[in-house]
């Protein structure tokens, strides 16, 4: 399958000003060196602690921040590079769910409008045609028609986070960067809308980069996964690989920690303790030594590279040596009466359907 | 389920009895031009001082409706009170002034909004905000201020805090803006927190150190709180009760762990099954089929009855009141408990 985007030694560096002339003292290093690709009708996941620059990478991606240093390749296509009408013609075939889909609408347009405008400026539907479109993206998130002459502000934040799927499906990109996209959704809508992206990707042969805390999404939705720990990859791997042989101390930690959906499991919750890092001031040698149960007095002082250990390429000296860890597992199996009134529903669901 | 969520109540301030907040049938409606929206009909809860009641249910059902009308921070017009109190230590926050209410605010009542942007104003610093809030609440000068300011931003774990208390929100990630709503939200001890999705922003560790931040609170000073969440992992692991809420009403109200263990009602239980498990891999996830009634539609029945595989005329006739199937535990529904359904 063809490579759709291909991303090298990606960098983002905020210069940190201070007094009255503004000067720089300093730099936060939100993304450093961030390599990977993505083929054609597959899913990256970006997953890391809040603030290790999942989001930064995304927009630097689309270009919706400037790239301190690195390329950025869309069909083959320098990004970085390109300029500003290029760039635009590019959009079309890049768009981003925002991960605050309050502040990445504008409050004073209507639904329609807001729907309406990215088909009109990349040319793609205007008139009857568009209006129709609308009517089908809105139905497509699980939206009404009734909803288009609606305003932001009139929605929850689900509704909210919907009608920025459907603006960014409404120009047919070829790829998406889906930053948090069902963070904000309950269970069911939740998989409602994984469902519907996992359909648009058969049928239209989409590629998503897909931001997420949430690993049981991840791990349902993603071909390859990649780890980030204060802006580096530190694993990357195919999905089943990663879940079933995880490398990283970090990695695992995050597993280990993923919550049970059950009063009384137990979650290994206590995995990743000590203060989160500061971007603003990485710990030398590997970023994660100071709360890694593994560190030495070489990963103080040398940065480990990225290498291929068993099925993962993984950033740490002492990847061979981490014990295999357990998948969670019986804590989170529905409870007993559950299934039988699960049953119940299907039963009587499939009566009336026969 | 942690130490702190299973441990017999202390004989502090958080073992009494007495309720703080008493939600009672409330309604909170929108007119529109297309008719009178009820986005909130009828709700009622009640969360005692030192207890943490969770409010779960689908995206639009009136969550964070319910949560700004206790707060009086609907936009009205075009909502409006169309009925009901909201009893807080024994006051009906519906009948204060404007001005008493604001006093509350950020004081006696802390809140945590679902979108971080709407409570952080973007041109002034962060530091700024929890100064200013101390100061007007709990009337620290500005040098302790600041100096509080830092220990809180600490608390929610924001990386070098002395540094970034200075920066504006947009130099913020979506998780730290929504922790610096915490730290604002819990900057002046209040006696009931209501958290609007918490933490949807924050990855499994950090999230974790944020509940244990407010069960903190609540064990420390015999807070109430109000949690709402659509993540079921956190409300089981923080809740003592739960309110399940369908279409602007309440349609389940348990204790948690009977809320896990034996579900009553059809939406509950298609909730509980559209989980998404890491330690299964399928091909689908499960979702509850259908979709919420048009909002202007008028039903008299059971606002669940055409996505309810066991709906029968009754129930697309008569609304089913909450009656109670076991000790604490009541349900909406015509037909539960499903099992004796033929
Ligand atoms: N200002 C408004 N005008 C009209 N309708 C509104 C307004 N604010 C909210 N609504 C409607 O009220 C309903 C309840 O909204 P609410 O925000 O309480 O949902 P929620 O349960 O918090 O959902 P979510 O989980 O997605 O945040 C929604 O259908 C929404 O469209
Ligand atoms: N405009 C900016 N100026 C200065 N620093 C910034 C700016 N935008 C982001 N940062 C910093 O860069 C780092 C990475 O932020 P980013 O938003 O990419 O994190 P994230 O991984 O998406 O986190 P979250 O899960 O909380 O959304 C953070 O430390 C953040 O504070
Ligand atoms: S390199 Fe050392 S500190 Fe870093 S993750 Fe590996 S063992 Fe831990
Ligand atoms: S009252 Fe009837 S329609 Fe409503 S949930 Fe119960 S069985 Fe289904
Ligand atoms: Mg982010
Ligand atoms: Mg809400």
């Amino acid at each position: 399958m063809s490579t759709v985007l291909e991303v090298s030694n990606l960098t983002k560096h905020f210069p940190v000003r201070r007094g009255l002339l503004r000067r720089q003292v300093g730099a936060v290093q939100a993304v450093s060196d961030v390599s990977f690709s993505v083929k054609a009708g597959e899913t990256l996941a970006i997953v890391g602690e809040s603030g290790c620059g999942k989001s930064t990478t995304g927009r630097a991606l689309l270009r919706l921040l400037e790239p301190s240093a690195g390329s950025v390749k869309l069909d083959g296509e320098e990004i970085t590079a390109l300029p500003p009408s290029r760039l635009r013609a590019a959009r079309r075939q890049m768009q981003m769910v925002f991960q605050d889909p309050f502040g990445s609408l504008n409050p004073r347009m209507t639904v329609r409008e807001i729907l309406v405008e990215p088909m009109v400026l990349h040319g793609i539907a205007s008139g009857e045609r568009a209006e129709a479109r609308v009517s089908e993206l809105l139905r497509t998130v699980g939206l009404a028609p009734y909803h288009a002459e609606r305003y932001p502000h009139e929605f929850s934040g689900g509704q909210r986070q919907r009608i920025c799927i459907a603006r960014a499906l409404a120009t047919r990109p070829r790829l998406i960067v889906c930053d948090e996209p069902v963070s904000a959704l309950d269970v069911s809508v939740q998989a409602q809308i994984v469902n519907l992206l996992q359909d648009l990707q058969r049928e239209f042969g989409l590629t998503y980069v897909f931001i997420s805390h949430d690993l049981a999404v991840v791990r349902h939705i993603a071909n390859r996964v990649a780890v980030m720990y204060l802006g580096r990859i530190v694993e990357e791997a195919e999905t089943s690989a990663l879940f079933a042989d995880p490398r990283h101390p970090y990695t695992r930690a995050l597993i280990a920690a993923a919550p049970r959906p059950a009063p009384g499991a137990v979650t290994g919750r206590e995995a990743v303790r000590g203060d989160a890092p500061s971007a603003l001031n990485p710990p030398s040698g590997c970023a994660f030594h100071p709360r890694c149960p593994l560190a030495t007095e070489r990963c103080r002082t040398e940065r480990p590279e990225l290498r291929a250990v068993s099925g993962s390429n993984v950033a740490c000296h002492h990847a061979e040596q981490a014990e295999p860890l357990p998948l969670p597992s019986a804590a989170s199996a529905p409870s007993e009466l559950l299934n039988r009134r699960l049953e119940v529903l299907a039963r009587a669901r499939a009566a009336s359907a026969a | 389920m942690s130490e702190t969520a299973t441990q017999a109540p202390p004989a502090t301030a958080a073992a009494t009895d007495d309720v703080l907040l008493d939600v009672r049938d409330l309604k909170v409606h929108f007119d529109t031009e297309a008719g009178t929206f009820r986005a909130v009909d009828g709700v009622s809860f009640s969360v005692k001082r030192g207890k943490t009641l969770g409010i779960v249910g689908e995206s639009g059902c009136g969550k964070s409706v319910t949560s700004s009308g206790i707060m009086r921070l609907v936009p009205m017009p075009p909502g409006r009170f169309a009925g009901g109190e909201v009893m807080f230590d024994g006051r009906d926050l519906l009948k204060l002034s404007e001005k008493e209410m604001r006093g509350m605010r950020g004081g006696r009542i802390g809140m945590i909004f679902q979108e971080p942007m709407t409570a952080l104003n973007p041109v002034y610093r962060i530091g700024d905000q929890i100064i200013e809030s101390l100061r007007v609440h709990s009337g620290l000068g500005r040098a302790a201020a600041r100096r509080r300011a830092i220990e809180l931003l600490d608390l929610v774990r924001l990386p070098s805090p002395e540094k970034r208390v200075d920066d504006f929100p947009h130099q913020l990630s979506g998780g730290q803006r929504q922790r610096v709503m915490i730290a604002l939200a819990l900057a002046n001890d209040p006696e009931l927190l209501i958290a609007d999705e918490p933490t949807t922003a924050l990855d499994v560790t950090i999230q974790a150190q944020i509940l244990e931040l407010m069960r903190d609170l609540s064990a420390r000073t015999g807070a109430a709180i109000v949690l709402i969440t659509h993540d079921l992992g956190v409300v089981a692991e923080t809740c003592d009760d739960v309110v399940v809420m369908y279409a602007g009403r309440v349609v389940e109200r348990a204790p948690v762990a009977a809320l896990f263990a034996a579900p009553q009602h059809p939406y509950t239980i298609g909730l509980m099954a559209a989980v998404p498990r890491l330690d299964i891999q399928s091909d689908r996830l499960e979702t509850i089929p259908g979709s919420v009634p048009p909002p202007y539609a008028k039903i008299d029945g059971c606002r669940f009855a055409s996505r309810c595989p066991v709906a029968t005329d009754q129930c697309r006739a008569e609304l089913p009141p909450l009656r109670e199937l076991a000790p604490g535990h009541s349900v909406a529904c015509w037909r539960a408990p499903l099992e004796d359904v033929a």
